[in-house]
């Protein structure tokens, strides 16, 4: 057992220790849960010395039998491209328990039970070396992120969690069909072997059956992103979602599409990627402009936001597919970003919604007067979403832009463009709920933010800083991994790949 | 091995097996009753262990028996969880009338 | 090593401290370290250009890795040049002074601390944009600046009209930023780096492009920028609204230090400019187009920081005019010279709206210079001096710009010559109407305060001042309503820097600052001075001043007569040509009502979220027909079990039994 198994292990122990936890006990579970939370985040830090000392090669690495026929390993490993995001997820989730602190009161045990079997579901999506493996954990994280919201959501949550959950096992079907084929063919789901017989030629694909396997996983990944135009899951999700679901979902969840993309599908079918990089892009930019522009026009905060995503996430898609290091090397910033402000900004909206029990924008106005460290926090996580320099999202969006210009000054022009719009629906929101004068029941109700509630979000903001200034903590690991991932990438199938613009 | 006593012919075994499953059957079928459906079902697992003996018995090997001792312990675990549901139905819904036990319909 | 770090963090510092801990500290407090960091700031800059000062070369300092990926390398590097050493003593200079104007203005504000906690975090940002040695950097001050002056145009934030200032003012400029990031990537794709001096070094090995190349996508994309953050036509919309900041923001921002930033780019890009004439030309076209729209817009507007407002728009064309023809240091020059008189007109429309309590109409105003002569003694300076009066600051920067467009285009030229003298008359007008004649503050019915502009948006009034039914920067005080109709004079800490800017404003043109930045731009052609360009000048400048002196102070009924003769044409230009509208109506409506009914109704919820419903409900309908089997009847599924047991035995039996 090393420390990335510890951390599978311990989350898991956890939510069968909540699940355990006698009636009696239940109104102490949230302390439980967070101490033991905040316990798997401080260990999880000591992921970061080996794996920084080394970001390109595989650290932690555990390549043992789990079953023997079919050969399914329990392999896992972390490089500097899941490094931050498992981090992300163990940071998230004593936050994500503070901040259902008071508002979770029913099967209060249940609840951080799912939180934590999310967690383990996560943490083996970005960890697994085996297919199979990852497969497994990625339909584990269907099952608790189908409760949070299923039992703890808002009115519609039946509906929106049935989408959620149909969406995105569509997908997911897909990828078991073409990693079954990969087996067929190379008799391993070991992804390193899988990769190496493909690279070397020993397997060889023809470029339309790599084409399909590409699409395969490549659907399953797009509905997570989710990329346009997949994405109409999120909305409903968000909305529906209790605010600690909406973090998670927004903040970790959506990576893990991401993070496949450049995890399996560059590596693996590289040639297919770069075939249809052009239409792919096309995607990414729609769902960037498209994406900003029906925020711009939401009247519900949670909406204007799961949008926001679809369009932040574009960036991320567009990043991938440009096939260079800016790109890609954004791309995965971005990830990150988008997981810090993300959350923070839904985690702001939850606490507008614990005052007030209502999402829509015109419900609210002139909460600056009556709450002025939450408006100043909004306000920074707002300029942080929208991409203001020296805040995270700044770094992230101009590699992803370099990147594109420099495969397709097109792409960044068009991409350029969901930038403008992304100041436009966010300010308008600021604007609406927070600036102006107070209505009566505004100010009746919504109250200043606490000190859990600071405790939950001020890490993030800090973290918005950090991440726009001290790029250095974080870039070169994930340059270093990235590096990998565009060598194993192989040049375009056809003749006529993507054609430079410039 | 001693030689073998005049058998009871294979066929003899199998026919008495194949009455027992098919009361088994069509008991499970007509009677309306939960536990005497439960019975039934006990009586056809019976019907294909002498089977399983018997044929066990023609060819000299074990199997069948191991077979035949899978399905009791299989049974008697059956018979335990099936009676504790069947009690707690009971207790819910005041009736062991399988007709009327019927919410799996949409 | 001079340490130039230290002079962005004083303010940065002052920011903190104002941000974090302003609300419980005194009103002395907030002051003392919002204006004694920018004090810091600026005697940091002074030490350290005299330690390094002839500056022929550039003085960098590098102090770590910003952004690193693959062949991208962006440091954090400040460097000082003679450009830079301009800006940065205009912008410590003029913001320490306003922001001693400022501890006077606002003194009676609430949000006090939060106002000079916005104004130091400009300061910072300015500081970063003048000081960074990189595109990159040069764009964190850049966007930071429009950050504060979302920030500042937004302050009265219960006022739903300043709000929305700031948005306009925040999304104009990102459209602009749009173009200059795009130009960013451009020049990373062309010169792999975005340091000046390499960026320089290399575009100076570039041929001329005569034709629409690389280097004229780059300079046009930089216009794009530069517009948007500079007011250009036609993306100038923002910088009127945004006079619903507090004055002193107005002369900061709006019109001494950040919208000068676009010229300041463009300088800093003329090794790039110079090798795209179409570019070039853009520039110039833009610059005069702006000019020209803006100070005829200037003469139509009542309200005194409107008109200031369309002015500061005027000016900053004529610097693009100028760096479109070539004519760096004359646009940079009268950066600095405008920086002074519009920063000073700006804070003495703030003395004068002080003194009639918050009233902007000039209309209302009238004979001011009995009530507050310091005031208009400051003023005149800046009168004078933005006319063009001969020897005054203005005159020598605006000459200098004038002469070498008329070596680039007599056609130009002329326009300039003409909006010149337009442009003594509006601001000579604002003047008359201000403080000559009689005072029209008691005369004008209570009622007709409302009447005027067109952002009567008022937010509160809910405070209980009966008299203060002008406006919400009425807040004010108790104290002036008691003597409520009488203007009074500003106290000291705001007449003192105008006095300080007044002086500047009259002498500040000596230095020839062209000369002095020649080591820092691109070698220019010299062209011969010829006396008569000179004259003209001074004469349009004068003609200008009188036209006004006669319309508004010998004869006060021609205007009138004149607007109605104009009619049409009159209400188009007093409307601001009605660019506003014709954005909403193109652009701003279209995108909300195609969003909503067709990006979102139509295609997201109707389309998309129709076939994943349609793909639901088609199932669901499959399994109807299925249905009718299950039964939930037990005995039933055992009977349908034995059923299909028998089928299959009787299958393989047909078949031949299992072999």
């Amino acid at each position: 057992m090393n420390l990335l198994t510890w951390l599978i292990v311990l989350p898991a122990l956890s939510f069968f220790l909540l699940l355990l936890l006698p009636k009696s006990m239940s109104g102490n579970a949230k302390y439980i849960a967070l101490g033991l939370s905040l316990a798997i985040f401080v260990m999880s830090l000591g992921l970061l010395g080996p794996v920084l000392a080394n970001p390109g090669a595989p650290s932690f690495e555990i390549n043992e039998p789990w079953i023997e026929q079919p050969a399914i390993r329990y392999h896992i490993a972390l490089d500097g491209l899941s490094l931050w995001l498992v981090i992300l997820s163990t940071f998230l989730t004593p936050l994500c328990v503070l901040i259902s602190w008071n508002h979770i009161k029913d099967r209060v045990k249940e609840y951080y039970a799912f939180l934590l079997l999310l967690e383990v579901g996560v943490i083996g999506v970005f960890a697994s070396m085996d297919l199979f493996l990852f497969y497994v954990f990625w339909e584990l994280t269907l099952v608790p992120m189908y409760f949070l919201i299923g039992i703890w959501g808002h009115d519609r949550r039946i509906y929106a969690t049935l989408k959620f959950f149909l969406y995105t096992m569509a997908g997911s079907v897909l990828m078991l069909a073409a990693i079954l084929y990969l087996y067929s063919l190379t008799g391993t789901f070991d992804y390193p072997v899988i990769q190496q017989l493909l690279a070397s030629g020993r397997v060889a694909l023809t470029p339309h059956v790599e084409a399909l396997l590409f699409f395969a996983f490549f659907i399953a990944f797009a509905i997570k992103v989710p990329l346009w135009p997949l994405h109409t899951w999120l909305p409903d999700a968000h909305v529906e979602a209790p605010t600690a679901g909406s973090v998670m979902l927004a903040s970790v969840m959506l990576k893990m599409g991401t993070y496949g993309i450049a995890r399996f599908c560059l590596p693996l079918f590289g040639g297919a990627a770069r075939q249809y990089a052009g239409p792919i892009a096309a995607c990414a930019i729609i769902g960037i402009i498209v994406g900003a522009l029906v925020a711009m026009v939401q009247p519900n905060m949670k909406k204007l936001v799961a949008y926001s995503s679809v369009s932040h996430l574009g960036f991320v898609v567009l990043g991938i597919f440009s096939f260079n290091q800016q790109g890609l090397d954004g791309a995965v910033y971005q990830m990150l970003n988008h997981g810090v402000s993300t959350g923070a900004l839904f985690m702001l909206v939850g606490m507008l919604y614990e005052r007030q029990h209502s999402l829509e924008i015109k419900s609210y106005g002139g909460v600056a007067t009556v709450a002025p460290h939450l408006t100043t926090l909004f306000l920074i996580t707002t300029l942080a979403s929208i991409g203001l320099p020296l805040l995270n999202n700044f770094i992230g969006e101009f590699l992803i832009l370099q990147g594109a210009a420099i495969a397709n000054f097109n792409w960044a022009v068009g991409a350029a463009v969901g930038v403008i719009l992304s100041a436009c629906y966010m300010l308008w929101m600021f604007q609406r709920a927070f600036l102006g004068k107070t209505p009566h029941d505004v100010a009746h109700h919504v109250t200043e933010i606490n000190l859990r509630e600071f405790v939950a979000v001020a890490p993030l903001v800090i973290l918005m800083v950090w991440m726009g200034t001290a790029t250095q903590t974080f870039l070169p690991s994930i340059s270093g991994a990235n590096k990998i991932v565009l060598e194993q990438t192989r040049p375009a199938n056809v003749e006529v790949a993507h054609h430079n613009a410039r | 091995m001693p030689p073998a006593p005049p058998a009871v012919p294979l066929t003899a075994y199998l026919i008495v097996s194949a009455i027992l499953f098919s009361l088994g059957a069509i008991g499970f079928v007509i009677r309306k009753n939960v536990i005497t459906m439960f019975m039934c079902i006990e009586l056809m697992l019976n019907a294909i262990n002498l089977s399983f003996v018997a044929f066990s018995y023609k060819h000299g090997t074990v199997d069948g028996h191991l077979f035949t001792f899978f399905v009791m312990v299989v049974a008697a675990a059956e018979a335990a969880v099936g009676l504790a549901i069947i009690l707690t139905v009971y207790k819910n819904r005041n009736t062991l009338m399988a007709d009327d036990i019927d919410s799996l319909k949409l | 090593m001079q340490q130039l770090w230290l002079i962005p963090l004083f303010p940065l510092i002052g920011f903190l401290i104002n941000g974090l801990f302003g609300r419980k500290l005194p009103k002395s407090a907030i002051s003392l370290v919002a204006v004694g960091t920018v004090v810091a700031s600026f005697l940091w800059v002074l030490k350290t250009l005299s330690a390094i000062m002839p500056l022929e070369t550039p003085h960098i300092e590098t102090y770590a890795t910003w952004i690193q990926s693959g062949f991208v390398n962006i440091p954090f590097e400040f460097a000082v040049d003679r450009l830079t050493a301009v800006m940065l003593l205009v912008v410590t200079g003029i913001g320490s002074l306003i922001h001693v104007y400022a501890t006077g203005y606002m003194a009676e504000e609430d949000g006090y601390y939060r106002f000079f906690a916005y104004l130091n975090l400009f300061m910072f940002f300015m500081l970063t944009l003048v000081l960074g040695n990189n595109y990159l950097l040069l764009f964190v001050g850049w966007e930071g600046v429009g950050l504060c002056s979302y920030l500042l145009i937004g302050f009265y934030y219960l006022k739903n009209s300043a709000s929305t200032a700031g948005n306009k003012a925040f999304i104009v400029n990102r459209v602009g930023d749009f173009g200059f990031s795009l130009a960013m990537f451009l020049i990373v794709i062309q010169f792999k780096t975005l340091t000046f001096q390499d960026v320089m070094k290399q575009a100076a090995q570039v041929p001329v492009e005569h034709a629409v190349g690389m280097m004229t996508v780059i300079c046009l994309l930089l216009l794009v920028g530069a517009a948007g953050k500079s007011a250009q036509v036609p993306l100038h919309v923002w910088l009127p609204d945004a006079m619903e900041g507090p004055t002193p923001v107005s002369a900061l921002i709006h019109a001494a230090t950040m919208v000068t930033a676009g010229v300041y780019m463009t300088c800093r890009s003329a090794t790039i400019f110079l090798k795209a004439p179409i570019a070039m030309e853009a520039v110039a076209i833009v610059g005069l187009i702006t000019a020209v729209l803006a100070a005829t817009i200037g003469m139509t507007q009542w309200d005194i920081k409107k008109v200031f407002a369309y002015s500061t728009i005027s000016q900053l064309g004529y610097m693009f005019l100028a760096a479109g023809v070539g004519a760096f240091g004359p646009a940079m020059w009268h950066v600095v010279t405008h920086a002074f008189f519009k920063a000073l007109l700006f804070l003495g429309a703030g003395a004068v709206i002080y003194s009639m309590h918050h009233e902007q109409d000039m209309r209302h105003m009238g004979g001011l210079r009995k009530y507050i002569p310091i005031t208009f003694g400051t003023l005149a300076c800046a009168w004078i001096a933005i006319a063009g009066v001969p020897l005054t600051s203005g005159w020598f920067s605006k000459e200098a710009i004038l002469g070498a467009v008329y070596h680039h285009s007599p056609i130009m030229y002329w326009i300039a010559v003409l909006t010149a003298m337009v442009t003594a008359f509006y601001v000579s007008r604002s003047m008359f109407l201000t403080f000559f004649g009689e005072f029209r503050g008691a005369a004008v019915p209570a009622a007709g305060h409302h009447g005027h502009g067109d952002e009567d948006d008022h937010g509160h009034d809910d405070h209980g001042h009966a008299v203060e039914k002008h406006d919400d920067r009425a807040h004010a005080v108790a104290h002036n309503a008691a003597h409520d109709t009488e203007p009074h004079e500003a106290p000291f800490v705001m007449w003192g820097p105008l006095a300080v800017l007044a002086a500047l404003s009259i002498v500040g043109g000596f230095f020839d600052l062209p000369h002095f930045l020649e080591p820092a731009l691109p070698p220019a052609e010299h062209v011969a001075h010829e006396a008569w360009l000179e004259i003209v000048g001074s004469a349009a400048g004068i003609l200008g001043i009188v036209i006004a002196h006669i319309m508004y102070v010998a004869k006060p009924e021609m205007p009138d007569a004149l607007t109605a003769k104009l009619g049409g044409l009159y209400r188009l230009v007093y409307d601001k040509y009605r660019v506003d509208e014709a954005y909403d109506l193109t652009i701003v409506d279209p995108l909300i009502g195609g969003s909503r009914s067709f990006l979102w109704k139509g295609l997201d919820a109707g389309l998309i979220d129709g076939m994943v419903n349609g793909a639901g409900s088609t199932a669901r309908l499959v399994g109807g027909f299925a249905r009718w089997i299950q039964t939930g009847n037990m005995r039933t599924y055992g009977a349908w079990v034995l059923v299909g047991a028998v089928a299959v035995l009787a299958y393989l039996g047909i078949g031949g039994g299992v072999r």
